[in-house]
């Protein structure tokens, strides 16, 4: 194959990955913008949302559309219900000190993926896709009749994948509406802003603290549901995801949800591009590479504040 | 109206407030007087139940707001306006106002009647609240605490840094409050201030009560409250 079809190829794993890794991220920076908690559970709620979604599809039959669909409707409620008592069990106890929560949050870390080997097991374990046909790529050359497209061998890519684009794209977008325009998200907002304030204005702060490490699990098992049919399932794959992600996070700017966008794409664009023209070991290299060079030069990140 | 007997209240192992009593009635000014340190801002912030009592008690109409939830204070008809004024930066004027109408169910009628008071907030709706100027900050602040249509106004140094005309809007805000029957608790430092609008003044030094004076007192011997502050 050419260098151009070749890039292209490699551009689509990449918006894949990114597209997951914009919707895991978002949940983590949601976290971490409202609740200054540093969620280092993140990466195991991913998990545990891919887990389930095997647990669902193999426990519900009528075909894998219908079991996807359930899969992605429950995981997530399930996981963010579970971080949602997590969070009053353990961080509110904490009085959500940044310190403490970190330490508190390694422990959840290995209680969840633990409890996970031990009831799911150490077998990776595929989930069918709800739909999986192969797509051929066009690619366009100059002739001598000029421009003309045609399909280079090996150009592909599958339903699957432009789907799960797709649907990163509609979500973080509902999300961004949900935090801009729904009374949730402006007592979110308010909340993040000043606590103390808004409970002077009777926002139950401790609620919306559990409601936000919620929604923010939820995001995570989603990109869980999203991914599994391609990576398939498996009880440690929360460390990775959860390492790309702060690194996201940090060179978008902790707590900024348009930061974090721009950085999943950055970071999944150039992981997925590295990875299929040298090594996934180099791409994960450069990634870290670039997060220390953001805390020397730029510590609150390309769209940060300067903190409060 | 607004009772409080005997309060403790303390940041870790400081103690700042020791025993301070006060009551604030309905369509009355009481003004809180004294020094830079003297635990006034902590006496707000404990009424608001943003601090907890160590001991002692608050309570309004005979409702004890020292063990409610913080949250469900100002749903008891408590409005702060804090000093520095503490709105959300990063949200609209619009928004702002839009958090106060949501803690007591305000409607689109009381949004109006805001703007009305504050015409230059109807012009600035759609703009962040940090780039508001000083008054206009104020103005916010203060429309975002009357959403709440207080029983009980708290506000904290709420001429601090403004001009004389943005000063006098305030002050016919909280005139206007009292003739309504909502009784205004007041943190003021400037001395002509308090005696041209208190019906009651409160006076704490080092975290105690130290004087407390009626209108007819202050009338008559207005250096009894300038001694106490030293001007």
């Amino acid at each position: 194959m050419d260098f151009g079809p070749y890039l292209m190829l490699a551009m689509l794993e990449g918006a894949v990955l990114a597209s997951v890794l914009a919707l895991m991220a978002s949940g983590l920076s949601l976290v971490f913008g409202v609740m200054r908690v540093v969620n280092v559970a993140h990466g195991e709620f991913y998990m545990l949302g891919a887990v389930m979604a095997w647990a669902v599809t193999s426990f519900i039959g009528g075909g894998p559309a219908l079991a996807f669909i359930a899969a992605a409707i429950l995981a997530p409620l399930l996981v963010g219900g579970l971080a949602a008592v997590a969070d009053m069990v353990i961080l509110k106890r904490l009085n959500y000190d940044p310190e403490r929560t970190i330490v508190a949050t390694i422990g959840l870390l290995y209680i969840l993926q633990q409890a996970t080997l031990m009831t799911y097991g150490a077998d990776a374990r595929p989930v069918v896709p709800p739909f999986n046909h192969r797509i051929a790529l066009p690619w366009v050359e100059w002739g001598e009749g000029g421009l003309s497209f045609y399909f280079p061998w090996g150009l592909s890519t599958t339903s699957y994948k432009l789907f799960v684009i797709g649907a990163a794209v509609v979500l973080i977008a509902a999300l961004r509406l949900f935090m801009t325009r729904s009374k949730a998200g402006l007592i979110m907002r308010a909340t993040q802003l000043d606590g103390e304030m808004a409970t002077a204005f009777g926002i139950p702060v401790e609620r919306v603290y559990a409601a936000v490490f919620g929604v923010g699990a939820g995001l995570a098992a989603l990109a869980g549901v999203l991914i599994v049919p391609i990576q398939q399932a498996h009880y440690l794959m929360g460390g990775d995801a959860l390492l790309l992600s702060f690194i996201v996070v940090i060179i978008g700017g902790l707590g900024s949800l348009a930061g974090t966008i721009v950085a999943a794409v950055l970071i999944g664009m150039s992981d997925g591009i590295i990875s299929v023209f040298f090594s996934p070991t180099l791409a994960k290299i450069l990634a870290t590479l670039a997060v220390a060079l953001v805390l020397v030069f730029r510590p609150q990140g390309l769209f940060g504040g300067k903190g409060r | 109206m607004l009772k409080i007997e005997g309060l403790d209240v303390s940041y870790g192992a400081a103690q700042v407030l020791r025993g301070v009593s006060l009551t604030a009635q309905a369509g009355q000014i009481t003004c809180l007087m004294g020094r830079n340190g003297a635990g006034k801002t902590t006496l707000m912030k404990a009424i608001m139940g943003l601090l907890p009592p160590g001991a002692g008690s608050i309570a309004l109409e005979g409702t004890l707001l020292s063990d409610l939830p913080p949250h469900e204070v100002p749903k008891q008809g408590v409005g702060y306006i804090p000093q520095g004024r503490r709105l959300f930066g990063e949200l609209t004027v619009a928004q702002n106002i839009e958090i106060g109408l949501m803690t007591r169910g305000g409607d689109a009628a009381l949004r109006e009647e805001l703007l009305e008071i504050f015409p230059r907030l109807r012009e600035r709706l759609g703009q962040r609240a940090d780039t508001l100027s000083g008054g206009e900050q104020q103005m916010l602040a203060t429309a975002r605490a009357l959403a709440l249509r207080p029983k009980l106004l708290l506000l904290d140094e709420p001429t601090e840094g403004l001009q004389p005309s943005m000063i006098e809007v305030i002050r016919q805000v909280v005139l206007t409050m009292r003739d309504r029957g909502v009784a205004v608790l007041l943190v003021e430092q400037r001395v002509d201030a308090v005696l041209d609008m208190a019906d009651r003044v409160f006076v704490i030094e080092m975290g105690a009560n130290r004087d407390e004076m009626d209108r007819a007192t202050l009338r008559a011997d207005p250096g009894r409250l300038r001694a106490h502050l030293g001007v």
